[in-house]
């Protein structure tokens, strides 16, 4: 059933035309092949198989779990690929860029990506290596450790073009990834995934590629973590922007989000207690880990603590206004 | 060295536009500024009106002995046209930098910052700190120079009555610029993706109570930069020591002469030629009283932070009691 779609077409060899790549580019629709079964010549492997496996798998996806190695991406990375997207120029429907990372025994992972122009139209599809082999350069002398993983490219499909832009990229890294991020949201959500790409098909007959999907993870430094906490608040404010609060603004900040989080589990007890939710043992095991969390101390040794505490702080506070005094008394005598 | 808070308000804030740019400058720092080595990029963007837009940004390599050919100008101009080719802003808007514990205030700061800002009006320096960060609130600030110290600078006037004339002190050298974080529809959406397929439970650094050697050491570079201060003091009190002392002598020279000069009169002699008196008592180099001013300006950045911190800790503490005190 597949099979028939591979091969020598009687109007593909007419739209033959070369890309940047030197290779052949993924002609338009043809009509169905006059002879079953014949080989394909031309060191390119059939898209219109690819593309066929690849919209079988799609449905298949979102159910998929742990297949092969995982790929652990930082947020940087798709913050990057949505900016460019927007950035991109009229009339591209997509952007594509390398992805620079490091690679482990067990999982792969993503730290940097740049991106990388391309024209793309129904015919052709032609990529600017140079650019990405300068850029590429240019980010080693900043992290010498990254190196290529693979490339991305915004869009929720994987097209006939993708396949031959995958071959370049497998040129230039082993097992490159593919990443798509669905920037035009058309499955209703922002999904980032990522696919390997395996031969397939009958040795010295048909031969195509099949995407098998890989699992995707977020991973973060402490900082990200941080820095990412923040942006969040920008999703709430009407105009999406934040400003950064400093000092005693951010302790009640957290203070009130952890007066939240207790409330949240005091409206969950009481159902219990109320009858309205069965009780989960785990949940209660939880509860009594968070009490205990608070140290039993007899109440004058608490005192002495947290009074030499203060002490330390306020002694501190009046230290540095004395040197900020100082310092402002000297520049009144020697400068002015 | 920061503008007084009721002049914070007036300043107009520089706009982060997508989150890219914060993410970019950790990550930068996570991967390559280990230690207290410094990390520097430079920031793009435009300038809307007269509002600073920061877009992208990119890093510099660190400087190694190894590479000492290594052209740090045509690194900038190979970035730049490459990012053009994206569509993104090639325009140099300012620049950043990770600081270890707060020290930033040095002469190298003030020239590049002064170089940035003599070819754009609005542009500044990010300041990043990444220990502080890592306990609990993203520490990034934006400095520009005052409109007096850049005049100060153009005209390479580093002298006290340079100073004196221009009439800045260490609390008018440094303006800070609020930011803010845009975000566009998509990162909006990017970012709730993220909070639902993230699986790191967010931390709550904010709330420990255990940062005291975080103080300890703030506390310590303080009192370095203290000890600084004191001996340019010293240095100063003998300069003026000395001035005061060579007054006197000159003072002594000039009513010997004249009275030699009475007495030859009475004699009938000649008076004695008047030799230049400048030429034999040279006066004492003044010391540069700019150290002084960029010592003066870091203490004061120390104090702040330090202030900043023991507030928050005093707000942990009371937060600890009241817990405690539910309990027992």
């Amino acid at each position: 059933m597949v099979a028939g779609s591979a091969g020598r077409c009687g109007d593909r060899t007419d739209r033959r035309t070369a890309t940047g790549m030197g290779g052949v580019s993924s002609a338009g629709r043809c009509g169905p092949c006059p002879r079953g079964g014949d080989t394909f010549t031309g060191p390119f492997p059939s898209c219109r198989f690819a593309l066929f496996l690849a919209a079988a798998i799609t449905p298949f996806l979102s159910n998929m779990s742990v297949y092969g190695p995982v790929v652990k991406i930082h947020p940087v990375v798709v913050a990057s690929i949505v900016d460019s997207y927007e950035r991109r120029n009229e009339g591209a429907s997509r952007v594509i860029g390398t992805l620079l990372g490091t690679i482990d025994k067990h999982s792969v992972e993503v730290t940097n990506c740049f991106s990388v122009p391309h024209n793309e139209s129904e015919d052709e599809v032609a990529v600017d290596m140079e650019f990405a082999k300068n850029m590429y350069e240019l980010h080693r002398k900043v992290s010498p450790s990254e190196v290529i993983i693979g490339w991305y490219a915004t869009g929720y499909d994987i097209t006939e073009h993708s396949v031959l832009i995958h071959e370049y990229y497998s040129r230039e890294a082993q097992n490159p990834i593919h990443l798509t991020v669905d920037t035009a949201l058309q499955s209703g959500k922002m999904s980032v995934r990522a696919y390997l790409s395996a031969p397939m098909g009958v040795p010295g007959k048909t031969v195509g590629v099949m995407f098998t999907p890989l699992s995707v993870k977020y991973v973060y430094y402490d900082t990200e973590c941080i820095g990412i906490e923040l942006l969040q608040k920008t999703r709430t404010s009407p105009s999406r922007t934040n400003g950064l609060t400093s000092d005693l603004t951010q302790v009640a900040g957290s203070a009130a989000q952890t007066q939240e989080m207790l409330s949240t589990v005091l409206a969950y007890i009481e159902d219990v207690l109320a009858g309205k939710v069965t009780a989960d043992n785990s949940v209660g095991r939880y509860l009594m880990d968070l009490v205990d969390k608070v140290p039993m101390i007899p109440a004058e040794d608490f005192e002495t603590m947290l009074n030499s505490n203060i002490n330390d702080l306020l002694m501190v506070t009046y230290l540095t206004n004395l040197t900020q005094t100082q310092i402002a008394l000297n520049e009144k005598l020697v400068i002015m | 060295m920061l503008a007084q808070h009721s002049t914070v308000s007036l300043v107009r804030p520089c706009f982060l536009s997508g989150s890219q740019v914060v993410l970019k400058i950790i990550k930068h720092y996570q991967e390559e500024g280990q230690g207290s080595e410094v990390v520097q990029g430079v920031l793009l963007g435009l300038v809307v009106e007269d509002r600073l837009e920061i877009t992208n940004c990119f890093p510099f390599p660190q400087h190694t002995e190894e590479d000492a050919d290594f052209d740090e100008v045509q690194y900038q101009m190979e970035m730049m046209r490459s990012l053009r080719h994206v569509n993104i802003d090639h325009l140099h808007v300012g620049w950043y930098q990770s600081t270890f514990y707060g020290s930033f205030v040095s002469r190298a700061l003030l020239d590049s910052q002064f170089s940035y800002q003599h070819a754009i009006e609005e542009s500044v320096v990010l300041i990043y700190d990444p220990i502080k960060t890592a306990q609990g609130s993203l520490s990034l600030k934006a400095y520009r120079l005052t409109p007096k110290l850049m005049e100060i600078c153009k005209e390479k006037d580093f002298s006290a009555e340079g100073l004196k004339k221009a009439a800045v002190g260490y609390e008018n050298m440094f303006e800070e610029v609020p930011i803010v974080i845009k975000n566009s529809h998509l990162i909006s959406v990017l970012l709730w993706e993220l909070e639902e397929k993230s699986t790191v439970p967010s931390k709550h650094e904010l709330l420990s109570l255990s940062s005291s050697s975080h103080l300890e050491k703030s506390l310590q570079m303080l009192m370095d930069r203290v000890d600084d201060m004191s001996q340019d003091i010293v240095k100063f009190n003998t300069f003026s020591r000395n001035t005061s002392k060579q007054q006197q002598q000159k003072h002594q020279y000039i009513q010997r002469r004249q009275q030699e000069n009475t007495q030859r009169q009475s004699r009938g002699e000649p008076p004695l030629p008047e030799e230049d008196i400048s030429k034999m008592f040279k006066p004492p180099q003044p010391p540069p009283r700019m150290d002084t001013l960029l010592i003066a300006g870091q203490i004061n950045t120390y104090c702040q932070t330090v202030k900043e911190f023991t507030s928050q800790n005093l707000g942990k503490l009371f937060m600890a009691e009241a817990l405690q005190g539910h309990n027992s």
